[in-house]
């Protein structure tokens, strides 16, 4: 992507910080990656520890589709952040290792409705694969298809839902940096700007699936709120200085 | 330890008669682990510990006879789960929060009233009418709207017993039960809510003698979160129908206000019997999770009223279950 700064000390700063050294760079994504997998860790430890209630199903089905949002919403958190203090403005490098454990949770909050609300076995598959015998995985299949095609012809939060995750599927393909190059920034910018598409989908997700009267998705709706609300504001108020007698401005080619 | 006091029940049915499915010594085990856990939620049986017995030993070889009639044979969810797995939206919406946070409700003292379209209006302390019949143990299938289910003993006795005490009038109808309402005791109420939670029947429903007036499970008291000290139980509709913590009995000639009707009648109907044909708007309702001892619930197929046409069906005879969903 390319970003057209105004030469300030916080461009400096800025790129400064693109001369960080790799070692710290690395050191920082590594803590991420830890950072990001927390929730997995913590949900495979109660999974081996028999604490996921009395209904786990449910459990796995909520703790992955929340996960999934915040860090969704963590991933769209770093361009507004960036803009408040150009001292921070390295976080765009993290962006992107975010977006992709966005998708791994809402990727694993798929497969648990596939593979265990829908009512497929998985442990009875799962033995009978160990056993010799794989075509359980498709008998199985075979019996959950007509409930998951049904619910994704009735059902609209099934839907809305689905198309989050179709949309941070494609964002997921067209990640590495090879791509980006071919595609071209413009391109690319423009097929990643669908992340609002599924940030938004995903939140509508959530209050559609909610029983009437319950409110709990409203702390993701609000975060969302204000995180689209902050780049409506910056683009206007960088519209209003364009007016302004610009001051002499350069390329900085980002990622 | 804490059950001792009012678990004299515990030496005159042996749970292993009461369980059937579990050995006595798991299901002391399952009680003393639900114990030592809601003690520590501070959900505690607290209350209850203080309260007499509600068995009288005189009745009780009737009431075994009695019970034996309503149980189903199959695996029983521990007390744990479904002690720790409440939809009690007065506590939290969350399915955990009833459990942490139903330690507030206040089960003693404890007034009914009986009102509407009765011969004598009544007002009556919880261990009257705890008394006034033999307990019954029955181990019912409960099937949850949102499509997972348990297997529960319950203690209590049929509710049409309690209905002929309050001596309905013959233009009498309908009955609605109304939940407590306590601002004070549910620091948690959620808004968005027309409170009190209301639930009712047809006179002739309640009447069925599957339907349970409900005082324990498992052979001890009701905690908090299952709907202490008295609820109803009605097997053949989904959870939400069995309302709990009532304060009031409330006899009507006209279909009574349902909570979770008026708020989403496009997904609750007032009948809300167990129909594997009907879906919720939001899923199917072919199939239920069944939460019992296994580490993960399995997939089951539903039974049309809950696998107790035999009992019920009659009730609805020529009625289009589609439409009255």
């Amino acid at each position: 992507m390319i970003v057209v700064t105004v030469i300030t000390p916080a461009a400096i700063t800025y790129a400064s910080s693109k001369l960080m050294s790799k070692r710290a760079i690395l050191a920082l994504k590594l803590a991420l990656h830890l950072l990001c997998l927390t929730p997995f860790g913590v949900l495979l430890y109660r999974f081996q520890h028999d604490n996921l209630g009395a209904d786990p199903v449910n459990t796995i089905t909520h703790f992955t589709g929340d996960w999934a949002l915040y860090i969704l919403l963590t991933s769209l958190a770093i361009t507004p952040l960036r803009r408040l203090n150009s001292s921070i403005a390295f976080l765009v490098r993290f962006r992107r290792l975010i977006g992709l454990y966005a998708f791994f949770y809402v990727s694993l909050h798929l497969a648990t409705y596939v593979f265990l609300f829908s009512g497929y076995d998985l442990f009875t598959a799962l033995t009978s694969l160990k056993a010799g015998h794989p075509a359980v995985l498709i008998d199985q299949w075979k019996q959950v298809w007509p409930t998951i095609w049904d619910d994704l012809r009735k059902r609209r939060f099934i839907q809305v839902g689905f198309c989050s995750w179709l949309i941070l599927l494609a964002l997921a393909c067209t990640s590495p940096a090879v791509i980006m190059r071919a595609m071209g920034g413009k391109n690319w910018q423009r097929l990643h700007r669908l992340v609002y598409v599924a940030a938004i989908a995903a939140v509508i997700h959530f209050w559609w699936l909610v029983k009437a009267g319950v409110r709990t998705p409203w702390k993701d709706t609000a975060v969302l709120t204000v995180l689209l609300l902050a780049r409506i504001i910056y683009t206007g108020l960088k519209s209003r200085k364009k007016l302004l007698p610009a001051p002499t401005q350069v390329k900085l080619a980002s990622q | 330890m804490l059950l001792r006091k009012s678990g004299s029940f515990k030496s005159i049915i042996r749970s292993s008669e009461i369980t059937p499915q579990q050995t006595v010594k798991d299901f002391q085990q399952d009680r003393r682990r639900f114990l030592t856990q809601t003690a520590a939620l501070g959900a505690g049986l607290v209350a209850a510990a203080h309260v007499p017995s509600i068995f009288d030993p005189a009745q009780v070889e009737a009431a075994q006879a009695a019970s034996s009639r309503y149980t189903v044979n199959e695996t029983q969810t521990p007390i744990l789960k479904a002690a720790t797995y409440n939809n009690f939206y007065e506590f939290g919406t969350d399915k955990s929060e009833p459990a942490r946070n139903a330690h507030t409700l206040k089960t003693r003292p404890w007034t009914v009233q009986v009102d509407g379209l009765v011969k004598k209006p009544l007002t009556l302390d919880v261990d009257t009418i705890i008394k006034y019949r033999p307990m019954e143990n029955r181990v019912y299938r409960h099937r949850c709207v949102e499509a997972w289910s348990m297997v529960i003993p319950w203690d209590g006795y049929s509710l049409s017993e309690f209905i002929n005490l309050c001596e309905p009038l013959p233009s009498a109808k309908y009955v609605q039960f109304i939940t407590l309402l306590d601002k004070k005791q549910m620091p948690d109420l959620p808004g968005g809510y027309d409170w009190p939670y209301s639930e009712g029947l047809r006179l002739d429903e309640a009447m069925n003698p599957l339907a349970l007036l409900t005082f324990g499970f498992y052979g001890t008291f009701l905690p908090n979160q299952n709907g202490a000290p008295i609820r109803v139980v009605l097997p053949w509709k989904y959870g939400f129908k069995s309302a709990k913590s009532i304060v009031k009995f409330q006899f009507t000639d006209k279909q009574p206000r349902t909570l979770w009707n008026e708020i989403a009648p496009r997904e609750y109907g007032f009948y809300s019997n167990v129909n594997p044909t009907v879906d919720h708007p939001r899923w199917s309702q072919a199939k239920e999770r069944r939460i019992d001892t296994g580490a993960f619930p399995h997939s089951i197929p539903t039974l049309p009223f809950n696998g107790y046409a035999d009992q019920v069906a009659g009730l609805y005879a020529g009625m289009d279950l589609k439409k009255n969903f």
